[in-house]
């Protein structure tokens, strides 16, 4: 097992298993993240009631996607770890407040009396600046950062860039949508309504900051512009950017007209094609421009004892997910829950 | 102060803070576990009330535990760059399969748990709640290695430049001190949970309210303090003689024994004065330290100037946490032993003082568990990994203005999440086992909602639920 993790195609896999868990991440915290940010925006309680029912079992199984990456991260790639964490000190601090607030809104929300519209504000404010603080990170990634002597050589503001907010806002018109396709899926009536007439505006937002963001980095990263715009790459990343514009009308004519399913599914291709593209902006570095797969990852030893614990059991965490998604299948049915999350 | 000193201050905040959730967690899951069994085996509805009152309150408690978890596994990067660079090889993998194989599996079947007692079988609710509660042992056993590598490390090798490489994966897991710490904290987590089963119960007894179910809860609560106070006091000792062989400064300064002596006494209590390398005002009782630690009259024990000052931990922080965590498990045993004084003579369920003892040792538990890890990790000082990484040389290359910033919002927002806790919990426990199901007029909001919502589930005929209706 030590010997096969020598291979030369061990980076790679181990790079896919990272990217594999910050795509669920994303896709998964997205939505319930996404039905945060439209929190506010939506006209009664009882839909803010049923948004938070719909999310309410699975939310917590999504959020254990980002602490997987954060250790899969520090176990087969460190240099990731230890370099790019102490550079996002301050955005990774403002997500992990805001997450602490929306995840305890779940079960304060629950038993409030008064204060309710006090857990409301939280739940939507937490949902916001985590999305927020992500697109700061991811931002801050393409624009790449200072390293001296293996580590992190910037000060606490030198995450901040015009991309970085740039990603920000994109990722909550993103995120936003996702949880609108969420809600046209699993509510009805008004609430769903709602969902629909949202989903535009959030569409519209997302789409206008994946172009900007897309131009803004060929534009000011030169390895990003060389990495599409050199042939023969060229050619073959053509249909990138043409699959999106399709997917994108394919959602806007879903909103009113699709099953109801739809825009929830072409939102998560939406978002997975975004990731497609940074990988081709980034490949193949942990820190950019700096650290590669091969030169960041762990030991032999370490990846393969890591390694059978990825294979085996990932893919039983997915089946067990899978059937909680399933147990609360269906159109949220507004009840009261014996328990309620803290 | 600088980065280094702040980031010690947050972390050992952040992480004393989120001790208490996984504590209370591991012990509730487990007894929400048996109250689903005991529900599902015998269809007594008093289990079935009881199991619903403990599930509002774990669900409180688990929540706490996830987000400031969250934190501690993404601080470790932000803030001990130098120690994540240096261990990752040994701790990335042991934290990774902390998240496959705890996390995961909590965060799969908790939703079943809590909100799918009305969709699945009384046996599947039983299997998610035996997932929920085994993932917070495993996420316990973890955990409990990692630490304990960090305190006595082994199966693993430092290359020149300071980063270990691991020899063998049995080693680095099963180390010296992990029996003892995972026993000990294990222990801990349920003596803790007994005593605030018994004391909430406790209240709700004095107040003569959810008798039948409160005394039910009161009785399996004492049972299981019985056992395990004496239990926890003999793991505590066998802990106590492996810190001896493995982490012999960090014994000394629990006991407060400067010079290397043969047959120590007991110091019961002293002002340790680090300057002057020696105890001011001692209370000793002669050859008693040699008698628990060596069980030996004249034994030897090593004292703290067998290494030089600067590589002492805080010795007064030490000392003192350990006696409170100590003092703390001879009252919990007292209290056990008097419960069954009182059981055997018929009075347990009325004498109105020993509610009022129950009342008393709620929070004890915590503050013992807070009290123990201060001893074990401020014990392990000025190392982070024991003999051969200092703290020092672990610190992430951050700016003390970023982390002042940091540290200055954790503290107002744990405090703000305490309080809120403490408000929403207090009320759940005041409100007892039945008709927890919060009142229509007291949820602004909720009169506006669908008709049907109090309807709820079919399994679930709550007086509650005939009461909302009638005022919907």
């Amino acid at each position: 097992m030590t010997e096969l993790m020598q291979a030369d195609h061990v980076p790679l896999l181990f790079a896919a298993a990272a990217l594999f868990c910050v795509t669920v991440y994303v896709l998964a915290d997205g939505l319930d993240l996404g039905v945060g940010i439209l929190f506010l925006a939506a006209p009664r309680d009882v839909d803010r009631d049923v948004m938070m029912a719909s999310i309410e079992p699975v939310w917590d199984g999504n959020e254990t996607w980002l602490v997987m990456g954060g250790t899969l991260l520090f176990a087969a790639f460190p240099a990731g770890y230890y370099i790019l964490l102490p550079a996002f000190y301050l955005p990774i601090m403002f997500m992990l407040f805001a997450l602490i607030f929306r995840g305890v809104a779940f079960g304060f929300r629950l038993q409030a009396t008064r204060f309710r519209p006090v857990w409301d504000a939280a739940f939507f404010a937490g949902s916001l600046l985590a999305t927020f603080c992500q697109g700061l990170i991811l931002g801050g990634l393409i624009d790449g950062v200072p390293v001296e002597n293996g580590m992190f050589a910037g000060g606490a503001f030198s995450f901040l860039s015009v991309l970085g907010v740039m990603c920000g806002i994109g990722l909550v018109g993103g995120y936003a949508l996702i949880g609108a396709g969420w809600l046209i899926w699993k509510a009805q009536g008004p609430t769903q309504v709602f969902g629909r007439e949202i989903a535009r505006a959030a569409l519209i937002l997302t789409s206008a900051m994946m172009l900007l963001v897309s131009l803004w980095s060929a534009w000011s990263v030169p390895e990003v512009a060389a990495r599409w715009f050199a042939l023969p790459n060229l050619l073959w990343l053509v249909p990138v950017p043409l699959l999106t514009l399709a997917v994108i009308v394919g959602i806007w004519w879903a909103i009113w007209n699709g099953r109801e399913a739809q825009t929830f599914v072409l939102s998560l291709v939406l978002f997975a094609l975004g990731l497609f593209g940074l990988v081709v902006s980034m490949w193949p570095y942990v820190v950019p421009r700096q650290v590669t797969v091969w030169d960041g990852l762990s030991d032999p030893r370490s990846l393969a004892f890591l390694g059978v614990g990825v294979v085996v059991i990932i893919p039983v965490v997915l089946a067990y997910q899978a059937h909680a998604y399933w147990i609360f299948r269906g159109k949220v049915q507004h009840e009261a829950g014996h328990g309620g999350y803290g | 102060m600088d980065a280094l000193a702040l980031s010690r201050l947050q972390f050992a905040f952040t992480v004393g803070f989120h001790i208490l959730w996984p504590t209370l967690t591991i012990g509730t899951a487990w007894f929400v576990t048996l109250l689903s069994f005991l529900w599902w085996r015998t269809g007594k509805t008093v289990y079935r009330d009881l199991m619903r009152f403990w599930m509002r309150l774990f669900a409180l408690v688990f929540g706490m535990g996830v987000v400031s978890g969250i934190v501690l596994s993404y601080e470790i990067g932000t803030n001990w760059a130098g120690f994540s660079r240096s261990v990752a090889n040994v701790l990335g993998p042991l934290l990774a399969y902390e998240t496959m194989t705890a996390f995961f599996l909590e965060a799969g079947f908790i939703g079943i748990m809590l909100f799918g007692e009305s969709r699945v079988s009384k046996a599947t609710h039983f299997f998610a709640c035996l997932m929920v509660a085994g993932g917070a042992l495993i996420s316990t056993t973890w955990i409990i290695a990692s630490n304990s590598w960090m305190q006595t490390p082994a199966g693993a090798v430092a290359d020149a430049s300071g980063i270990y490489h691991v020899v063998d994966w049995w080693q680095v897991i099963f180390t010296a001190s992990f029996p003892y710490r995972l026993a000990h904290m294990v222990c801990a987590s349920f003596l803790t949970c007994a005593f605030v089963i018994a004391g909430v119960s406790a209240f709700h007894m004095w107040r003569g309210q959810h008798v039948a179910a409160s005394c039910t809860a009161f009785s399996m609560a004492l049972w299981l303090a019985l056992v395990l106070a004496p239990l926890q006091i003999f793991i505590g000792d066998l802990h106590g003689r492996n810190t001896l062989v493995h982490q012999p400064t960090k014994l000394a300064a629990m006991e407060g024994l400067w010079d290397t002596t043969r047959g120590p006494a007991m110091t019961v209590i002293a002002w340790p004065d680090m300057a002057a390398q020696k105890n001011l005002y001692a209370v000793e009782i002669p050859h008693l330290a040699s008698l628990y630690l060596t069980h030996s009259w004249n034994g030897k024990v090593e004292g703290l100037k067998a290494v030089p000052p600067a590589d002492q931990p805080n010795v007064p922080i030490v000392f003192f946490a350990f006696r409170i965590m100590a003092g703390i498990g001879m009252v919990l045993l007292a209290t056990a032993v008097t419960g069954l004084v009182l059981r055997l003579r018929g009075r347990l369920y009325d004498a109105r003082w020993f509610q009022y003892l129950a009342m008393a040792t709620t929070p004890l538990g915590l503050v013992a568990v807070l009290a123990g890890w201060t001893v074990t990790e401020a014990g392990r000082q000025p190392w982070i990994i024991y003999g051969v990484l200092r703290t020092a040389d672990a610190v992430a290359p951050v700016t003390a203005g970023a982390v002042t910033t940091s540290l200055i919002i954790f503290f107002a927002v744990y405090n703000l999440l305490l309080l809120a806790f403490l408000w929403f919990a207090g009320r759940v426990a005041f409100k007892g086992p039945t008709d927890t199901t919060p009142q229509v007029a007291e949820r602004p909001g909720m009169e506006r909602a669908s008709v049907g919502l109090f309807t709820g589930s079919p399994t679930s005929p709550s007086p509650a639920y005939g009461a909302g209706q009638a005022k919907a």
